[in-house]
Parts: structure tokens; C-alpha cells; sequence
């Protein structure tokens, strides 16, 4: 380009060296322009990835057939009978929580919470540039929460869940009539109470006091931190029902996969968490 | 540009371009100047989307993995083919499977148009999962750019709801019991759904509730599929459009891509 450049623009031919790669490389980087042209730089790339994409789509597209079973048939329910895959993560927490709280609930949260993280999140370090020392709490919650929690529960219905949407290694064979004791029981009584008012009692007092008893004795503990000061009342209380109900879906996971704890609280025709 | 020009001879390009019609549809020329490449930008309906300069980070593939743009692409290639898809299909429970095995075994190219849709449909979702994870690494939600934020997850919510809408599509058994799994769900909706808490204290029945709403009746059948080929093809799309001209303005508004202060 640099070649055919008329001697009209030639004060201008500074600038189309200094963007080109090699003379790039020998200027050190507080000497290049602050902006350059879109065109053709950024055009460029944006051509080049959606060529490179277009093209795995096509030979995908050419290698790979759209899946199609028989026709819809509402007497004959396959089984497992697996929702589309991006959504797996909500079947998932099915086994863990009522529907309503499962495919309900907690798909709103999800949303609601992701458009209240720039509101919350009042940290201005980071704008605009990746780093993780400047921003350790929210990226940690954010990578537990996208990578660990819904890439991970999708990939385990995705590849672990088969019939009776029991656990399978993807090596196994899906058998149709396996059938897994169901020894779960509720936290109170694994604990060893036995009467239903004293195990509604214990389960309100541990749901209630991580909901609220947590959350709150930390902001009594750190009231007069200036990061608390900062935050306020209301961003502290969103910040924290937010957090505490994201980990308490990982609390109430794990109580399930290694104690085999249905419920923590039941209030019976009313509530069961 | 060689000296002795007023001897050389007339090009074929310059026969093409340098004419009254030619220059009527192209203001400006395409020579490598500063000022053209401005006008490439500003005076393109479509590249005028971009800034004519930008800052220097923003061209690069390690800070915006392109993700955003190609999100837009492939949701670009499912209205393509999706409206080639739209001339075979009728959603209705007699010949919508039947439509979809003629697209696969005897229309041109049916097989990769449906092909081609339903994989640039998954692409869309995993790459819109991709553009917010690097939004969020990069930190670029926070001021000015909160509300545009606000409007990408949206228009999350809107990808999911398409490729679920167009699951149903094929009437296949993949199709009604996925979609039989996904909208139970609504059965237990607070207030609305009949098996919700405070649902039936409110009146809601099988027949009469939110998830009655979405299937048009109380099981996945041929009105459901009426339903969301409407929800899939019509009401979606132009809401996520809307959405999709709001937040590519807001860019641009909000300062460009997001880079150090």
C-alpha cells in the first residue's frame, strides 16, 4: 500500500507506516497513535473471524446432520427425557429442588442477578481491561457461578444423566431397569430429631440463618469498613441474598450427593427447600 | 503513481468506475488515503455501525474475541436459512415431520439449510455464553456501559427463548419431549401455574394456568406447535431485533468498545 501512495497524501503516509506491523514492532508503544482507522483494520479482522466461522458452520453443516427421531408421539415417552441441552442445567437442579424453585426461581434469579451486576458491582477498577488481582471477588463469583455451576450442570446432564435421570460414566450402559435405592432423607432428621415441629423448627433456623443471619452478622462485624460504608445497606443486602442463594445452591448439591439430604426445610403444602 | 501519466492508457476498472452512474451509487474512491478511509466507514450504511477511528486495543482478537459480532453473524445465518426453511414448512400436526423429512430427502440443498440453521442456532448460544464471559473479564459493564449490560442479557434470555421455540419445530420425538420437560416447569410457577404454591388457592387448573398459556392447551400438541412456530419465527425475532439495534447503538453511545480509562 505504501507504494502507491499519490504525493497528495504523503503527510499522511506518517501515520500508514506507523500502523503497519513491521514499523510497528520498532516503535515502543507509547510512540503509536492512540486511535487508528477502522477501516481497514478492524474490518479486516471482523472479515477474516467471520470467514474462518462461516467456514467451520459450512463444513459442520456439510459433516453433521440435524438430528430427527420419529414423529412426536405423546403416548411413548422416551426415557430419559432430556430438555435441549442449554437448558440441561435447570433439569439438573430439578433433582435438588422443587419445580417451582428449580424452574422457576432460580432461572429468574439467574436473569435478575445478571442484570443487577453493574449496579452492584461498584468496584471501578478493571473498566475495560482484563485483571484478576484488581477484581478477585467478583470474577471468583462469577467464574463459580458460569463455569462451575451452569457449564458443569449442563455438562452433567448432558454426558452423566440417563435413564431415570440416574448417574452414568458416558462409557456406561444406559440400563433402562436399573434401579437406585432411594434413601434420601431430610437434614432435621438425619440429625436425629423426630418430631415435625422441632424439624420445621431446626430447618427454618439454618435456611433463615443463611439467608438472613449470615448476611446480617456480617454487616454488624464490618458496619464502619469503608468498602461497606461504600456499598450501603440496600447493594449490601442485594450483593449478599444474591451470593447466599447461589451458594446455598451449592451447599444443598453437595448435601445431596454425599449425604443423601432431601430437604433441610419442609413446611408441609407450603414450602420445601 | 508513474510520471508520464497523461500517456498511459485507460483501464478497464476506470472505464467501470469513472462514470456518472458509477459515481451516482460510490462517492468516494478506493485509493489507500486517510480520507477514503474514513468515508469507507461513514459513508456505508452498513460499516458506519463502527466508528470511522478507534482505540487502538479494540481491533485486537485477545480483548473482544469477536464474539459479540459473530453472535450477530450467526444469528444473521439463522433468518437466512431460516426463511428458506419457512417456504417447505407447515406447523401444523399433520405435515410438519413429513415437511422436515421432504426438506432432508428431496428439496436442493434442504438437508444443509436445516443443517446449517440449527447449528449456527447452537453456535449463536454458545457464542453469546462466550461475548459475556469476555464483557464481564473485561470489566465492561461498569459505567458508562451498565444499562447496555442490562440489554445483552436480555437478549440472552431472547437467544435461549428462540432456540427452544424452534426445538419444538421438527415434531419429531427429540422435539415434543424436550419441550414437554421445559415448559412443565410453568405448572409450577408462584401464583400463576396450578401446580405452583398459591396456584390453585388462585383458580389456576391444567387448562387454565401460565404453562396453558405457552402450549395452548394441557399437553405439547398441534396447537402448542402453531404456537411457538409463531413465538419462533414472528414475535421473537422482531423483539430481539429491537433489542439488537439498541444495544449495537448504545455501543457507540456509551464511548465504543470499552478499554483502560
Amino acid at each position: 500500500m505504501a507504494e502507491n501512495i499519490t504525493p497528495a497524501v504523503i503527510q499522511d503516509q506518517e501515520e500508514v507506516k506507523v500502523t503497519s506491523g513491521r514499523a510497528r514492532a520498532a516503535l515502543p508503544a507509547a510512540d503509536l497513535p492512540d486511535k487508528v482507522h477502522t477501516w481497514p483494520y478492524l474490518v479486516r479482522a471482523e472479515f477474516i473471524s467471520g470467514c474462518v466461522l462461516l467456514l467451520v458452520l459450512l463444513v459442520w453443516s456439510i459433516t453433521v446432520d440435524a438430528p430427527m427421531e420419529d414423529p412426536a408421539n405423546p403416548t411413548k415417552t422416551p426415557n430419559p427425557s432430556k430438555a435441549p441441552w442449554y437448558f440441561l442445567g435447570l433439569q439438573e437442579m430439578l433433582v435438588y429442588f422443587d419445580p417451582w424453585i428449580a424452574g422457576v426461581l432460580l432461572p429468574t434469579l439467574i436473569i435478575v442477578g445478571l442484570m443487577v451486576i453493574p449496579y452492584i458491582d461498584i468496584n471501578p477498577k478493571g473498566n475495560g481491561y482484563y485483571t484478576w488481582s484488581e477484581r478477585k471477588f467478583a470474577i471468583g463469583v462469577f467464574l463459580t457461578g458460569f463455569l462451575g455451576m451452569w457449564v458443569g450442570m449442563i455438562t452433567i446432564g448432558v454426558f452423566f444423566r440417563g435413564p431415570g435421570w440416574n448417574l452414568f460414566m458416558p462409557w456406561d450402559y444406559w440400563d433402562p431397569h436399573l434401579v437406585r435405592p432411594l434413601t434420601n432423607i431430610d437434614l432435621p432428621y438425619y440429625l436425629g430429631i423426630r418430631s415435625e415441629m422441632g424439624a420445621m423448627l431446626l430447618g427454618a433456623i439454618l435456611v433463615l440463618g443463611w439467608l438472613v443471619g449470615v448476611p446480617g452478622a456480617i454487616y454488624q462485624w464490618k458496619k464502619d469498613h469503608p468498602l461497606m460504608k461504600q456499598l450501603g445497606l440496600v447493594r449490601y443486602g442485594i450483593v449478599a441474598t444474591l451470593f447466599m442463594i447461589m451458594s446455598g445452591v451449592l451447599v444443598k448439591m453437595a448435601l445431596r450427593l454425599t449425604l443423601n439430604i432431601k430437604y433441610i426445610l419442609v413446611i408441609p403444602n407450603i414450602l420445601n427447600i | 503513481m508513474p510520471p508520464d501519466t497523461e500517456k498511459r492508457r485507460t483501464s478497464l476498472g476506470e472505464i467501470v468506475t469513472n462514470n456518472y452512474v458509477w459515481r451516482s451509487i460510490f462517492r468516494h474512491g478506493y485509493a489507500d488515503t486517510p480520507r477514503n478511509r474514513v468515508l469507507q466507514v461513514s459513508a456505508n450504511v452498513w460499516l458506519h455501525l463502527h466508528p470511522s477511528k478507534m482505540r487502538r486495543h479494540g481491533i485486537r482478537y485477545r480483548h473482544t474475541w469477536c464474539a459479540g459480532g459473530l453472535t450477530f453473524l450467526l444469528y444473521l445465518c439463522t433468518v437466512v436459512t431460516g426463511v428458506v426453511l419457512m417456504f417447505y414448512y407447515r406447523p401444523t400436526g399433520e405435515y410438519a415431520y413429513w415437511d422436515i423429512k421432504y426438506l432432508d430427502f428431496d428439496v436442493p440443498f434442504g438437508m444443509i439449510m436445516r443443517n446449517m440453521h440449527r447449528w449456527s442456532a447452537h453456535g449463536m448460544v454458545i457464542f453469546i455464553w462466550l461475548h459475556m464471559f469476555r464483557v464481564f473479564m473485561t470489566g465492561s459493564y461498569k459505567p458508562p456501559r451498565e444499562f447496555n449490560w442490562v440489554v445483552g442479557v436480555n437478549l440472552l434470555t431472547l437467544t435461549l427463548l428462540l432456540s427452544f421455540t424452534g426445538y419444538l419445530l421438527p415434531w419429531d420425538q427429540l422435539a415434543i419431549w424436550a419441550v414437554t420437560v421445559g415448559t412443565n416447569m410453568a405448572r409450577a410457577t408462584p401464583l400463576l401455574g396450578n401446580e405452583g404454591p398459591f396456584g390453585p388457592q388462585l383458580g389456576m387448573t391444567p387448562r387454565y394456568d401460565a404453562r396453558a398459556l405457552l402450549t395452548a392447551g394441557t399437553v405439547v400438541g398441534a396447537p402448542t406447535l402453531l404456537r411457538f412456530y409463531v413465538l419462533h419465527c414472528i414475535f421473537i425475532p422482531i423483539i430481539a431485533s429491537i433489542l439488537m439495534i439498541l444495544h449495537f447503538w448504545r455501543i457507540r453511545k456509551d464511548g465504543g468498545i470499552s478499554g483502560p480509562l
